[in-house]
């Protein structure tokens, strides 16, 4: 393989490097420090949406996918609907339903303003959170179907011929080889959700975008705080595709 | 009001409003999609057969736009265009002017689109067996004319997957722009909702709308593939 460094990639660098120069230098940053906490904090909210979330959907996801195989049939169908309905509208549609209208059905339900989840419901975030968890969990739930239909009878056929139990047999067997034939797609999803994730200022959760939304507002600066978003998105999805690129070589399964 | 009160076309009811919002995310889905489309097939071929700079410059497009979230990318796109058309106006010594939703619409759904689509078709172009070029260069195409001829039909079987995915996802991302007050299906449901506070109501009719937006596509989609794959051998 040839080097990576060309002439031509010296004169882009350098091109680059001019321009972020130019950035740094004749626009307007002077914000930066007021609001660096701010910023670092919603950073932290937006990791914590992406993880609670990425999990939450994947524990729904694997029974809508293993019904979706085996299913009996009225939950196979279920399930099929579900994911299609996710699949089928905008998750900023599905965000302001749950938030605007299931959250305005809420109040007047007695029992629910004397359980012990009300202080919670009264607040945003847990609305965001739903609706981005299902939202994972439609699109992982297909993943997940094909992932549980490809992995090969035989295996499971001589899982059953040692006796194994059905759960036995998901919990060491079929699921442990679904996921790792489904790991890249996940991956690719987890992504994806990451760039979901802004969302959720639109209902008022202060993540990054919502902290960067609010400078703007008090400063009138308009470009400087979107690049700065921009940049931290990008930051973030690389580490998570170097992450997930370390761990995909070091697995040992893989099959085409 | 009832349910059906509610969802009336004549003014009282709010079905015709919903109704031109979805006729407004229609026509930036598809505008979207076709800006999508020229930009990818232009990126495709910078990427395949453009010189060294500028297939590292598309790189960069391609990888920046895919690894920032839209939404970010919709409002930064929106502010820097419509600042773009109002320096070059103030340059032309024209008043400043305002920028037209749809067309705003169109462009920045389009350059995001276009990410994706150059990925696509690139991959689709490298699909096409290189015989079939190789005979069309020694018939001696021009390049324009094996474009026309050769390249776009051949590689149409191995864009269709994704370019129908491409287009699923158009028609979902206009729903984005509701963030920067453009009254597409989203914004003018959440409208609705906030005028009669039946917020429950307008969201499920819009998600209604935009199901069988999604459905009707995939009806669609299925007879384009069972042209497109007519002749080959079957896969799977």
């Amino acid at each position: 393989m040839d080097s990576w460094i060309k002439p031509h990639r010296i004169v882009l660098l350098l091109l680059a490097v001019a321009l972020v120069a130019f950035i740094a230098t004749t626009m307007h940053w002077e914000w930066l420090p007021e609001y660096a906490g701010a910023l670092v904090a919603g950073v932290w909210v937006t990791i914590l949406i992406l993880v609670s979330t990425v999990i939450v959907g994947f524990l729904l996801a694997v029974p809508l996918g293993l019904f979706q195989v085996t299913g009996p049939k009225p939950l196979a169908l279920l399930s099929k609907c579900f994911c299609t309905l996710i699949r089928g509208t905008p998750l900023l549609l599905q965000l302001w339903l749950i938030y605007y209208g299931v959250g305005s059905l809420f109040p007047q339900v007695p029992w629910i303003r004397d359980s012990f989840l009300w202080p919670y419901l009264r607040e945003a975030w847990p609305y965001g959170v739903m609706a981005l968890a299902l939202s994972f969990a439609g699109y992982e739930g297909e993943v997940m179907r094909g992932a549980f239909a490809g992995v090969p009878g035989g295996e499971l056929e001589a899982a059953r011929a040692y006796g194994m139990k059905p759960f036995t047999l998901l919990r060491r067997i079929w699921l442990p080889r679904a996921v790792a034939r489904a790991l890249p797609t996940l991956n690719g999803e987890v992504v994806l959700q990451l760039k979901a994730t802004p969302l959720v200022a639109t209902i008022t959760v202060i993540d990054l975008y919502a902290v960067t939304s609010k400078v703007r507002q008090a400063t009138y600066i308009i470009y400087e705080p979107l690049l700065l978003l921009a940049l931290i998105y990008l930051c973030l999805t690389g580490i998570l595709v170097a992450t997930f690129r370390y761990f995909e070589n070091k697995s040992p399964t893989r099959d085409g | 009001m009832s349910a059906l009160e509610l969802l009336a076309f004549s003014p009282p009811g709010w079905g015709a409003v919903l109704l031109r919002g979805l006729a407004m995310s229609m026509s930036v889905a598809i505008g979207g999609y076709l800006v999508g489309l020229l930009i990818g097939i232009g990126g495709a071929f910078g990427k395949l057969y453009g010189g060294p700079m500028l297939r590292d410059l598309l790189a960069c497009y391609t990888t920046v736009v895919r690894a920032i979230p839209e939404l970010v990318l919709i409002v930064l796109l929106f502010y820097v265009g419509s600042d773009i058309v109002n320096q070059v106006m103030q340059f032309l010594g024209r008043p400043p002017m305002d920028i037209n939703g749809l067309v705003a619409g169109i462009m920045v759904i389009g350059v995001v689109q276009g990410a994706y689509s150059t990925e696509v078709i690139r991959g689709a172009i490298k699909a096409i067996a290189p015989g079939m070029i190789e005979a069309a260069r020694a018939y001696g195409m021009k390049p324009s004319l094996m474009l026309r001829r050769i390249t776009l039909p051949a590689m149409l079987p191995h864009a269709i997957p994704g370019l129908s995915n491409l287009w699923l996802i158009a028609t979902k991302d206009t729903a984005l722009l509701a963030v920067i007050g453009f009254t597409e299906l989203t914004l003018a449901t959440r409208q609705a909702g906030g005028a009669t506070k039946h917020y429950f109501l307008f969201f499920s009719a819009a998600g209604v709308l935009y199901l069988t937006i999604t459905l009707l596509s995939n009806v669609l989609i299925r007879i384009i593939e069972r042209r497109a794959y007519r002749g080959m051998p079957e896969v799977g």
